[in-house]
């Protein structure tokens, strides 16, 4: 593909076996623990049975069939694009943003960015809880405050839009730290030279940030954009359950939430499979159609 | 020597015809619950008790974490061969444990076992939520409580309204003019919360009103059933809430109780439906007003209401196992299900005896008179002979159906939706699932 790559020397194992030999560790752990469950998942989701595994009947594509002429299925999809753009754009751009001034910052810098990597350590589900102290309409700090100063109706228990915003928090609070130390490694990794050669040629902070440090960040966006969609598929499935449990009036049902209830909850194992599947093919479709369009416009060296 | 010979062959056989269990380890029989921190303590202590009380049997008890969790696991041991003697289920798995043929009904087992149980002296609106179709019960009722309400006495003094029966519900109507009164004289903002909607909204309110919850006596009787929780009825109810909800009288907190019963306790609402496990949570929040219970309100058109019904969890056995060890499982029930053990559960957890003994003991040593709030919810199971209708649920993907009741009642109170139309909504999804549920198990 590119060109510097044909001229790189290769170098040949002796003995044929050996690299199966090498990779077969790999394989294996691959196998068993990614392609196995996967292909599972396959085969159930075109079956019914029961969660005893006693009965079981084969029904083509009815769990698919079920699942598509539901319109809150519909639904289900479409919020999830919306909650999984939302927790990107505001994470990535907060992690840009504080990455920045930390990269700026003169004093105690190890301690600073020790301090803002923390929010990563702590688990989805805890996340959760500490945002719904904060914004529950009934026993939230910041909510009763907002209620009562600000005299904004909030109410996330009975709002759709409001419990979408807060899960999108609760949930991008915690991807910062991990785009800040993307960002802040990328911004590490930028030549001071340039960067200088621009300030003497009279740019300014902002121009500098916009023309040289964005577009050498490139790599780390397009890489942060795909991380970050992944997680808010399917890791932000703990803050959803304690925080909104998917309401009010399912405003906040993501696919992964839902294959959980009916799954884990409900027991309907054959629509949880067809869920998984769908849930996988969608990935698949977004990590292809990342690949195929945006990365064109990613520079990999300067 | 031909003495000596008789002696040993005596002893030899005297050694052989003992029971195994003087020299063999007890035999040990798995528990799987769902019961954590006091609860918890509270079976721990009942398994400690059993198994000092006896030498043949030890019951080991596993908390598995929470209810569904607990569940998942007896279906993966299940599946692994791995299972345990008993595993608690709650009660929305009734239907999926009844169908799994993984079970060993309960009031089998209690007579292959040799107990001659009379199923008659016990708490039957509790049985009868874990009966089949035939009226043998299928588990052990275990955790069962009912939704009751509380309310705030200072609130209701401040507005002039004198304390509420014990015994007799009040009316819908007259909660109307009583949460009127304190919203309108601003004693608190709004006038009643109510904690799991679907189960103290609509399934208890169509029980005491005997209203059928779904075809077939609630799916009692067959896997064809449909909801018929669309009936002008139950709409005329969410209808009621939904302009109180206007006026403030009602308040939505959210589909558990964490919500609702914040503002019980920050007294922005003067009356909160909840399970009777809110008596203990409520003893320790609240600090700054005076509060009591009463049943849950009827229309007036129910002079005689019938029995709320039940929510909680039951204990099922599963198949498998030796009939040694079956033995042991009987002896453990019956052991949990004695007077002892029942008022211990009871007056610990606030979850209901299973027997009319262990209540009627109870009553006799005045522990009603102390606690008169333990009392409520029991009078309001007690009150009628379930009907058909009013006896339980039996519904495949209940959990299922019950986040669409959640997520449409959701509807109607940001709405989006009227109540009619959210409840035509909530039936036929909820059919969808009752027939994906019938074909698995075609």
């Amino acid at each position: 593909m590119r060109p510097f790559f044909a001229m790189i020397k290769r170098s040949h194992f002796k003995s044929r076996s050996l690299p199966y030999l090498l990779i077969l560790p790999q394989a294996v752990v691959t196998l068993t623990f990614f392609y196995w469950p996967a292909i599972q998942g396959m085969i159930q989701s075109f079956l019914l049975s029961d969660p005893f595994g006693r009965k079981s009947r084969f029904v083509w594509f009815y769990n698919y069939i079920e699942l598509f002429s539901d319109p809150l299925y519909l639904k289900s999809i479409l919020i999830t694009f919306v909650f999984s753009l939302a927790t990107a754009a505001v994470s990535i751009s907060l992690g840009l943003f504080i990455a920045a001034m930390a990269n700026r910052a003169l004093r105690a810098t190890a301690l600073v960015r020790t301090m803002l990597i923390w929010p990563y350590a702590v688990a989805p589900a805890i996340s959760g809880i500490m945002w719904l102290f904060l914004l529950h309409p009934s026993y939230g700090i910041v909510a009763i405050g907002v209620k009562n100063w600000l005299g904004v109706d909030w109410n996330p228990v009975l709002y759709g839009s409001d419990a979408m915003v807060m899960i999108v928090m609760a949930s991008a609070w915690k991807e910062v730290s991990y785009n800040f130390v993307f960002f802040m490694a990328g911004m590490q990794a930028i030549p001071k030279s340039l960067i200088e050669a621009a300030a003497i040629d009279g740019a300014g902070p902002f121009r500098r940030f916009w023309t040289i440090t964005v577009p050498l960040l490139s790599p780390t966006f397009f890489f942060l954009m795909v991380m970050n969609i992944i997680y808010a598929f399917f890791e932000t499935f703990g803050i959803i359950h304690t925080v909104t449990q998917g309401g009010p009036g399912g405003s906040t049902n993501t696919l992964v939430y839902k294959v959980y209830q009916d799954g884990f909850v409900g027991l309907n194992l054959g629509s949880s499979s067809a869920q998984s599947v769908v849930l996988m093919l969608l990935i698949i479709l977004i990590t292809f159609l990342q690949f195929r369009f945006v990365e064109k416009k990613v520079q990999y060296s300067g | 020597m031909k003495r000596l010979t008789g002696l040993f062959i005596v002893t030899l056989a005297a050694c052989i015809a003992l029971p195994a269990s003087v020299f063999a380890k007890p035999v040990t029989i798995y528990w799987w619950h769902a019961m954590r921190s006091a609860r918890g303590e509270v079976v721990a202590k009942m398994i400690e008790g059993f198994n000092a009380s006896q030498s043949d049997y030890k019951v080991v008890g596993t908390f598995k974490g929470n209810y569904d969790e607990t569940m998942n696991a007896g279906v993966a041991a299940f599946r692994a061969k791995k299972q345990p003697h008993i595993l608690q289920v709650f009660e929305v798995g009734t239907q999926t444990m009844m169908l799994s043929g993984a079970v060993y009904p309960v009031y089998q087992l209690m007579a292959d076992a040799g107990y001659d149980i009379d199923w008659s002296r016990y708490l039957q609106a509790v049985l009868s939520y874990y009966m089949n179709a035939d009226g043998n019960l299928m588990s052990m009722p275990f955790n069962s409580s009912t939704p009751i309400m509380y309310y705030n006495v200072d609130a209701f003094e401040k507005a002039g309204i004198a304390p509420l029966s014990k015994t007799e519900p009040v009316t819908w109507d007259e909660l109307g003019q009583i949460t009127k009164k304190i919203v309108d004289a601003g004693i608190t903002p709004a006038g009643m919360v109510t904690a799991w909607q679907s189960w103290t909204q609509i399934e208890n309110y169509s029980a005491i009103h005997n209203l059928a919850f779904a075809s077939k006596a609630n799916g009692y009787e067959g896997l064809d059933t449909q909801l018929e929780i669309n009936n002008p009825k139950v709409v005329g109810h969410i209808s009621r809430l939904k302009s109180w909800a206007e006026d403030n009288r009602f308040m939505y907190g959210g589909q558990k109780y964490q919500g609702p019963k914040a503002e019980f306790i920050a007294q922005n609402a003067a009356i909160y439906i909840d399970s009777i496990s809110g008596i203990a949570k409520l003893k320790k929040a609240v600090k700054d007003f005076k509060w009591d219970a009463a049943p849950l309100p009827v229309e007036a058109d129910m002079p005689a209401p019938q029995n709320s019904i039940i929510g909680g969890a039951s204990l099922w056995v599963l198949n498998g196992h030796t009939k040694e060890e079956y033995k042991g499982v009987a002896a453990f029930l019956k052991y949990l299900a004695g007077n002892e053990m029942q008022e211990f559960w009871h007056k610990e957890t606030g979850y209901f005896p299973i027997t009319i003994d262990a209540y009627e003991s109870l009553k006799a040593k005045g522990y009603y008179d102390a606690n008169p709030l333990q009392e409520v919810g029991i009078n309001q199971l007690n009150r009628a002979i379930p009907t058909k209708i009013s006896r339980g649920l039996r519904l495949g993907y209940f959990v299922q159906i019950r986040n669409i009741i959640n997520e449409e009642l959701e509807q109607v109170w940001n709405g989006k939706k009227s109540p009619q139309e959210a409840l035509d909504t909530a039936v036929n999804r909820s059919n969808d699932q009752l027939r994906t549920f019938e074909k698995t198990y075609k």
